[in-house]
């Protein structure tokens, strides 16, 4: 963009390059060059891809969206203090809030400085810290920011909710039905997967990788695998990123058909759910057929994957497009033509293409408000850079705008199956298992951004030279989304918030880690 | 969509065969439910579903249960909206430390006679949650566990036997 200055350019001269990430440069900057930087951020388009701490450091990743230039930068805080860059990026703020529960790490002049993952359930504070504290002896309760005015009433939701459904809690305030603020308490399903994976071999962190958030298991599997891979330099056999490429789609077709139908639910059309849940049956059974394992858990591996294709694996693929090709659309057409449907879902959860910008959330939420991003495409990786397709976008922003865009995923998706099951390398000669062996004796630091069906994960990670992980940070889409749902709510009537939350979907084991 | 009813009252049944209900899971719950209890119950069971720190692997595969194929509802189970109207608690996850509150409260809520259900590897032993500062580990730390259903996640025929024969050893005589 005319007269900003270009990521890369500010960051030569305020910060130093760290020897050893790859595929994008680290650089480690001091004090004055972090206030810089806040001070270039307030000023351009860069977008915030992750945010993350260790006990005496503080990390952030960002996007050049105009370039697609991707760095990150590092400050020592030797005492556990940073600057905050939540006022710039209000998306940093609950990325602040879990690196001062699990790392004691102060975000100076912070938005919003309370506790964010730590609930005084865990019988130490900061427990990843160099000295975890004992814990508070009488904590209070969590504050709720304060809501004022006439005829306003609260209805607390959760964490138990009524539906099959992970656990948060959410707090509506409404006047009458409409609801005026909802306030979201995310954390009930913190399992400490950063601490746990810390000193553990690759392979046993890949296993905590794949259940970050289990609807997204391929993708969170390919994040890490990735960002191992690129950390030692490893190039993976030619067959395995294809084939990883087969299971990522297989997983985004899942989970849309699945959302969709719920959603139609959600608006009491559960003739749809009905229909569409037959479909994802059917598809989670082809994963079974060709990977042995319905949610394809732990198939990809860094190095590569974990089982190839039976025989007849391509056959059972291409019948699966076939079917579906010819039972979605009719279910499309009815979507398309009941006004009943079309009563609930237009117009209704909007999100501005200003407020998704902002807060940098990607996958449906964003391209359902016009926001033109797909890690597949950029950054990009292997295969789709061979492979042909588009990224929908939508500029409605509402609940209906997020429904026509995971359909036309579910029919980009299938396109790509078929070009990734027709052009499907054979397996390399001397190579029974499509993966190659992790040599030890190697270190270094990786970071990858993979989209997934809910949009981009970044996992970043540190090994030691024996092959054991040092630090690990997955950043699922969802901390991007999550408080976008807050807004999206806002003058809606309260039965309209199943709608608007299934509609984005997002994850509460994948953020709360 | 008429067309779609149509080929769907023509086309016969989409459901599947019910599994026989798991052996070991009869054999796990034989003499852990008292005749009034099954006198209450007949056979119909109400579950409530706690996700008490899942990665959400679990609750995909509770959810496939309520789909055509599957079609818990023939056999009178169901999932119920809350602990009141409910028989069974269906636990999955490792017992996040942030949950166990609510997971006692949701059980205390739950009017007996009333089971538990630990589902999946997590609920069962913790996992590879197990150990760290965040979980508690299985659910029987937490509350006592009538059967247990391992699996990452189980499959729904896995959880579907697994249910069967907690109805089949509710409703006999």
């Amino acid at each position: 963009m005319y007269g900003e200055e270009p990521l890369f350019g500010l960051l030569n001269r305020i910060g130093t390059p760290v020897e050893g990430h790859q595929p994008w440069p680290r650089y480690r900057l001091g004090r004055d060059g972090w206030l810089r930087l806040i001070k270039g951020l307030a000023g351009n388009g860069w977008s915030l891809l992750g945010l993350w701490g260790e006990p005496k450091a503080v990390h952030a990743a960002f996007r050049e969206d105009f370039s697609g230039d991707v760095a990150v930068v590092s400050l020592d805080c030797p005492q556990g203090r940073f600057p905050s860059l939540s006022a710039v990026r209000p998306a940093a703020n609950r990325l602040e809030r879990a690196a001062h529960d699990l790392y004691g790490l102060v975000a100076e002049r912070t938005t919003d400085p309370r506790p964010w993952l730590d609930h005084d359930a865990w019988g130490v504070r900061r427990p990843l810290s160099e000295q975890p504290a004992a814990p508070v002896p009488n904590p209070g309760p969590y504050t709720f920011l304060p809501v004022e005015g006439d005829g306003l009433h609260q209805i607390p939701v959760g964490p138990v909710h009524a539906g099959i459904i992970e656990p948060g809690h959410f707090r509506f305030t409404a006047n009458g039905e409409t609801v005026v603020r909802l306030e979201e308490r995310l954390g009930y399903v913190h399992r400490g997967v950063e601490g746990l994976m810390q000193g553990r071999p690759v392979a046993e962190a890949a296993r905590l990788a794949a259940r970050i958030s289990g609807d997204a298991t391929v993708a969170h599997s390919l994040a890490f695998a990735r960002a191992v891979e690129a950390a030692l330099g490893i190039e993976v056999p030619a067959r395995a990123v294809w084939l990883r490429a087969l299971m990522a789609e297989l997983e985004r077709i899942a989970n849309h058909l699945g959302d969709i139908g719920a959603i139609c639910n959600d608006a009491a059309f559960a003739f749809m759910l009905a229909q569409t849940s037959q479909l994802r049956e059917r598809v989670l059974r082809t994963a079974d057929s060709c990977f042995g394992h319905r949610l394809m858990m732990d198939r990809v591996i860094p190095g590569g994957v974990a089982a190839d294709l039976p025989e007849r694996g391509t056959g059972l693929l291409l019948e699966l497009v076939a079917e579906l090709r010819r039972r979605f659309p009719p279910l499309v057409a009815i979507y398309d033509g009941k006004a009943s449907l079309q009563d609930r879902t237009v117009t209704t959860g909007f999100v501005s293409t200003e407020l998704v910008t902002r807060f940098g959330a990607g996958g449906h939420v964003g391209r359902a408000s016009g926001r033109d991003q797909d890690a597949r495409r950029s950054p990009g990786y292997a295969p789709y850079d061979e492979l042909a397709f588009e990224v929908p976008v939508l500029t409605e922003g509402d609940v209906n705008a997020r429904v026509w865009v995971r359909i036309r995923e579910v029919e980009q998706s299938l396109s790509l199956i078929e070009q990734i099951v027709a052009r499907l390398p054979a397996i390399s000669r001397g190579l029974d298992h499509p993966s190659v062996p992790l040599e030890a004796g190697r270190g270094g630091e990786g970071m990858a951004l993979v989209e997934s069906f809910r949009g981009e994960i970044l996992t970043w990670v540190r090994l030691d030279g024996e092959g054991a992980v040092t630090r690990c940070h997955p950043r699922d889409p969802s901390w991007f989304q999550w408080p976008l749902l807050e807004a999206a709510i806002g003058g809606n009537i309260v039965a309209d918030f199943p709608l608007c939350n299934k509609s984005f979907n997002c994850s509460y084991a994948g953020h709360d880690l | 969509m008429l067309k779609h009813i149509l080929t769907s009252l023509t086309g016969g049944p989409v459901t599947e065969a019910a599994p026989a209900p798991a052996d070991p899971a009869l054999a796990e719950l034989a003499g852990k439910l008292d005749k009034a209890a099954k006198a209450r119950l007949g056979r119909s069971l109400s579950i409530r579903e706690v996700d008490a720190g899942s990665c959400n692997g679990c609750e995909l595969e509770i959810h496939a249960l309520n789909n055509p194929i599957y079609d818990l509802e023939r056999f009178g189970i169901r999932f119920v909206a809350s602990p009141r109207h409910a028989d069974v608690l269906l636990v999955t996850g490792p017992v996040a430390r942030n949950m166990r509150e609510a997971l006692i409260r949701t059980w205390d809520a739950t009017p007996g006679p009333k089971w538990l259900v630990a589902c999946g590897d997590c609920a069962v032993s913790g996992g590879l949650f197990a150990g760290g500062y965040a979980c508690v580990g299985p659910v029987e730390e937490v509350l006592p566990v009538d059967l247990r259903i391992p699996g990452c996640p189980p499959r729904p025929t896995d959880l579907l036997a697994g249910l069967l024969a907690l109805l089949e050893t509710s409703a006999a005589k």
